[in-house]
Order: C-alpha cells, then sequence, then structure tokens
C-alpha cells in the first residue's frame, strides 16, 4: 500500500525541563512507530521565540517529524497532541513532490546553509536588477 | 504653458514585473522559513497582493498557504507594527 509522507511540527510549552521535553518528544516518536509508521527525519529547533503570545507564554520549543505512515496514523497522532497539554500548537502537513525534495535537500543541510544562499542570492541580483 | 497634454517623458519606463520563483526556479515554499516569507508581507505582517510582489498566480497561492501555517506556528506574526 502507497503512504503518504508527512511532516509535523509542534510547540511545547517553555516551562519544562530538558529531560521533560526529550521524554515529551519520545512518547510522541512512540505513538508514531507503535503505530507502524516509519521516521524519516526528525529535527529539535530548540527554545524560540514566538512571534505572537500563546497561552502567555512567548517562547516554546519546537520539533519537526517527518515519516511515512498511513492517514489514520495523523489523526491518532493529532488526538494524542490534543490530549496533551505540554503541546502549545502542531501542524501535520502532507509532502508533495516538490515538498519531499526540499525536505530531502533541507535533511542533508543543503538548504538554510548552501543551497537557500544562492536562491537568496539570486533574489539578491533580482532585486539588484530592479534597481539597475 | 500649452493646454495641449504633452506628452511626458518618462526615464525610466515601466519595468515588466516578473515571477521570482519561476525566474530563480524554486519549486517549493517552505513555511518553516519565516525570514524568507517576510519579502511578501507589509510591515504589518499583511500578505502583499500580487501586484506589487508580481509573483504568478501559482506562487502566489503556495506563499500565502505558507505564511498561513508560519503564523499558526508563531513563526510569523498575525498582526505586527513595524515588523521591517
Amino acid at each position: 500500500m502507497f503512504q503518504n509522507q508527512y511532516e509535523t511540527v509542534f510547540i511545547l510549552t517553555p516551562v519544562l525541563s530538558d529531560t521533560q521535553i526529550k521524554e515529551a518528544v519520545e512518547k510522541f516518536k512512540k505513538t508514531l512507530t507503535d503505530n507502524g509508521a516509519e521516521l524519516v527525519h526528525e529535527e529539535h529547533w530548540g527554545l524560540r521565540k514566538l512571534a505572537y503570545t500563546i497561552q502567555h507564554k512567548n517562547t516554546g520549543y519546537y520539533q519537526l517529524f517527518q515519516y511515512k505512515a498511513d492517514a489514520k496514523i495523523v489523526a491518532t497522532l493529532e488526538t494524542d497532541f490534543k490530549r496533551d497539554e505540554r503541546v502549545m500548537r502542531y501542524l501535520t502537513t502532507k509532502l508533495d513532490k516538490y515538498a519531499l525534495d526540499y525536505s530531502d535537500r533541507r535533511s542533508k543541510g543543503l538548504i538554510g546553509k548552501k543551497s537557500s544562499e544562492p536562491a537568496k542570492a539570486d533574489k539578491a541580483e533580482a532585486t539588484t536588477e530592479e534597481n539597475a | 504653458m500649452s493646454l495641449v497634454n504633452d506628452p511626458v517623458d518618462r526615464k525610466d519606463t515601466a519595468r515588466k514585473k516578473y515571477c521570482r520563483f519561476k525566474k530563480a526556479g524554486i519549486k517549493f515554499v517552505d513555511y518553516k522559513d519565516p525570514n524568507f516569507l517576510l519579502k511578501f508581507v507589509n510591515e504589518q505582517g499583511k500578505i502583499l497582493p500580487r501586484r506589487l510582489t508580481g509573483n504568478s498566480l501559482k506562487f502566489q497561492r503556495k506563499v500565502s498557504v505558507a505564511i498561513k501555517r508560519a503564523r499558526h506556528l508563531a513563526l510569523l506574526p498575525f498582526v505586527a507594527d513595524g515588523l521591517k
């Protein structure tokens, strides 16, 4: 059966300690793997400033999972998020072919360091052309 | 002063707009990159229209979805004052 790839980003409350964060992340990872999802990539962005306050908090721990799974698992995971008070926000997106290509390059560290630099340089050129 | 409408001599004629995604060959607009998406919002955090960004419809749609996702994850503000 063909499985889609999904990407989930969620924000944990900043009141947790490092071990509690690890525990929470492990818990959600476990819900994924227990339901037969294959974890492709994960990222921990760490404590980040929020653009606006959520539950009177200005910061939050961001965590990203990219996984291959059946569509049913997304619902299971999101129920878990809803039940867990430590999760402030979550967002799950289905990855299309362009997104897959992008996240592939991103996980290899090509984007944000190198690959997006030429893109940004392109843009810089474009703007200079505009000004010229 | 003549009453006839003289042709105005504009030095820089209107430049053709172009879609920067098509030009740079970008296929995917990432919602996780708020610094990039900042180019497509005004200083209040509103999404800029196509007539200003010059994006093609296809990419304007993708940009707007990406911005909305970024807002949900608090990577971009819904409302701001002096974002730039």
